[in-house]
């Protein structure tokens, strides 16, 4: 392999890297609360709020229902507002954030949804405030459920990224389809896709790794 | 120490309405266990949330330690709940902390620093037995040693009160024994009140000193636990103390009573005696003073805290006008008398 080649995959593999570390890290910082005010603003629960559960629980579905590539042309504009431009790592990080936001909030739901609400009502019982609930109780409690959660979301943005490259992204998807694609390279189309791979096994064994090492059931 | 007065709890409106509580009032006094029996759905559970306002009454007022609980807005509602301490059927210990991290929950709740937290969590688990324990988590202990657990971490934060939530249900009968000798010493240690709630009348024989029975959201009994073993005042009741004391007459004999009594047929009674009438040989004064013959077909002596309570069930054979005065006789004697119905005589 020349080593221009190899420059460009590894360049390749850090675009990648970088553009789900931005949208992984900054998707968790604004999923993980709005996973928890859906769980906590559902009637009966420790916030209860009916019409601002219902209202968040919309907003979060039409997120995910948006196909995300269509997500990604039509955010253009605001892609344009926050970073200046709308090729590049930088701007594909912009629709990968929105993308994930939903999906992780959804998941932290989910994990939360698992803990015994026999625990919600001790600490209650205890004299907890609902802000303590969430932080003593509910997230330590379902921390196994939510590191499998944001595993989950960082493989799903490992290839959502991939389709990143398809609108000037960069990154593996963007190496994979100019040069393995468009001009019939199948060593490069295969080294991006045996990257990939190896990418998301690493994510996946280090996840269920953290799951098991928080696990005390 | 623990006052309900004409509490109500209704959930839901209109006609779908569904009535948990209805009128209820209870006075626990400072320094005793009191315990509410009933029957599952009964509405057990949501009157001894109702204390600590996990559940909200729709009606009445709950009075802690002198504090009107629900005129405390929210933070004072915090504050007087490290006042009162909870234990549940299930333990509800945090899976991801280890025994005294749990134990210490309570007391960061309460902002309380590392080192004050470090000389009050050692000696709880001290008197629960569990201090070699510290460092391991819930997942590996007993059924037993998480209900210590739940309870030194309910007496973490110094409360007055204690509430205990069917606390034994899920144990052995064994560990059931050990747990509430445990409470026993707390209450008397500590002098800490006790509202405990449970479907099992062992629990209520073996530490409470005043009972309610509850039924269908009603309180329907209230008595020292001495005088609801020897006579409770209600069928279910009754049942209650039949079942704990499995007196029930074999089945082939069920079958065979029938409700109307004639010059050929014999009383089926079932005696309860305590106090005095235990040592007195009463049956025998029953055959020469009333003339009457006595088949007892089951019989049974339990200690009740400091009294003794006697069952029995027996077929009285005489004719109608003695069994009758045989009856009167018994009931003069501070017995309780039911009849349970008649059989043909078979001679």
């Amino acid at each position: 392999m020349s080593s221009a080649l190899f420059n460009l995959i590894l360049q390749a593999t850090l675009d990648t890297l970088y553009m789900v570390a931005i949208s992984g890290v900054i998707s968790t910082l604004l999923g993980l609360p709005l996973g928890v005010m859906l769980y906590a603003t559902r009637p009966r629960q420790i916030l209860a709020q009916p019409v601002l559960n219902r209202t968040l629980g919309i907003i979060t579905n039409v997120g995910r229902s948006i196909p995300f590539i269509i997500l990604m042309v039509a955010i253009i504009p605001f892609t344009r507002m926050l970073v200046g431009t709308s090729i590049g790592i930088n701007a594909a990080s912009v629709p990968l954030t929105i993308a994930a936001i939903p999906f992780v909030a959804r998941l932290i739901e989910g994990a939360l949804n698992e803990v015994s609400p026999g625990l919600i009502e001790s600490a209650q019982s205890m004299g907890a405030t609902p802000w303590q609930i969430i932080c003593k109780v509910l997230i330590p409690e379902a921390r196994g459920g939510i590191i499998t959660g944001l595993t989950i979301t960082l493989v799903t943005l490992v290839s959502y990224s991939a389709m990143a490259g398809a609108v000037g992204g960069g990154g593996l998807g963007d190496l994979g389809i100019r040069y393995g694609y468009n001009r019939f390279n199948p060593t490069i189309m295969l080294i991006t896709v045996v990257i990939l791979v190896v990418m998301v096994q690493a994510f996946q064994s280090f996840g269920d790794y953290l799951v098991r090492k928080s696990d005390r059931k | 120490m623990i006052e309900l007065s004409n509490v109500s709890k209704t959930y839901g409106s209109g006609e779908s309405a569904v009535h948990a509580l209805k009128d209820i009032n209870l006075h626990v006094p400072k320094g005793t266990i009191h315990g509410v029996i009933g029957l599952s759905g009964a509405g057990k559970s949501t009157l001894i949330r109702c204390v600590n306002l996990l559940e909200r009454p729709t009606q009445g007022s709950v009075t802690v330690d002198g504090q009107e609980m629900m005129r405390l807005n929210r933070s004072a509602l915090n504050q007087a709940r490290h006042r009162i301490g909870m234990i549940f059927q299930h333990f509800n210990l945090l899976t991801t902390r280890n025994v005294f991290d749990n134990v210490a929950l309570p007391l960061e709740l309460m902002g309380e620093k590392r080192s004050a937290i470090q000389s009050r969590v050692l000696p709880l688990l001290e008197m629960v037995g569990l201090a070699d324990k510290a460092k391991q988590y819930p997942a590996q202990l007993s059924g037993g040693q998480k209900q210590r657990v739940a309870i030194a971490r309910a007496l973490a934060s110094k409360p007055n009160v204690l509430l205990c939530d069917e606390a034994t249900s899920a144990l052995d009968p064994q560990t059931t024994g050990s747990i509430l000798e445990l409470l026993r010493d707390i209450n008397r240690q500590l002098g800490i009140t006790i509202l405990l709630i449970t479907h099992e009348m062992e629990v209520v024989k073996s530490i409470c000193h005043r009972v309610s029975l509850i039924s269908n959201g009603q309180l329907v009994e209230d008595a020292e636990v001495g005088d609801f073993f020897t006579a409770p005042a209600t069928m279910l009741g009754r049942e209650f103390l039949n079942d704990f004391l499995q007196l029930t007459p074999p089945k082939e004999l069920i079958e065979r009573l029938g409700d109307t009594s004639s010059e050929n047929t014999h009383p089926v009674v079932r005696l309860t005696f305590s106090g005095d009438a235990v040592s007195t040989p009463l049956i025998s004064r029953l055959a020469r003073e009333c003339n009457v013959d006595v088949s007892i077909l089951q019989a049974k002596v339990e200690s009740i805290q400091d009294r003794t309570l006697g069952l029995m069930i027996a077929e009285l054979l005489g004719s109608e006008a003695q069994t009758q005065e045989a009856m009167a006789y018994l009931q003069s004697h501070q017995l309780h008398v039911e009849v349970l119905g008649h059989v043909q005589r078979t001679v």
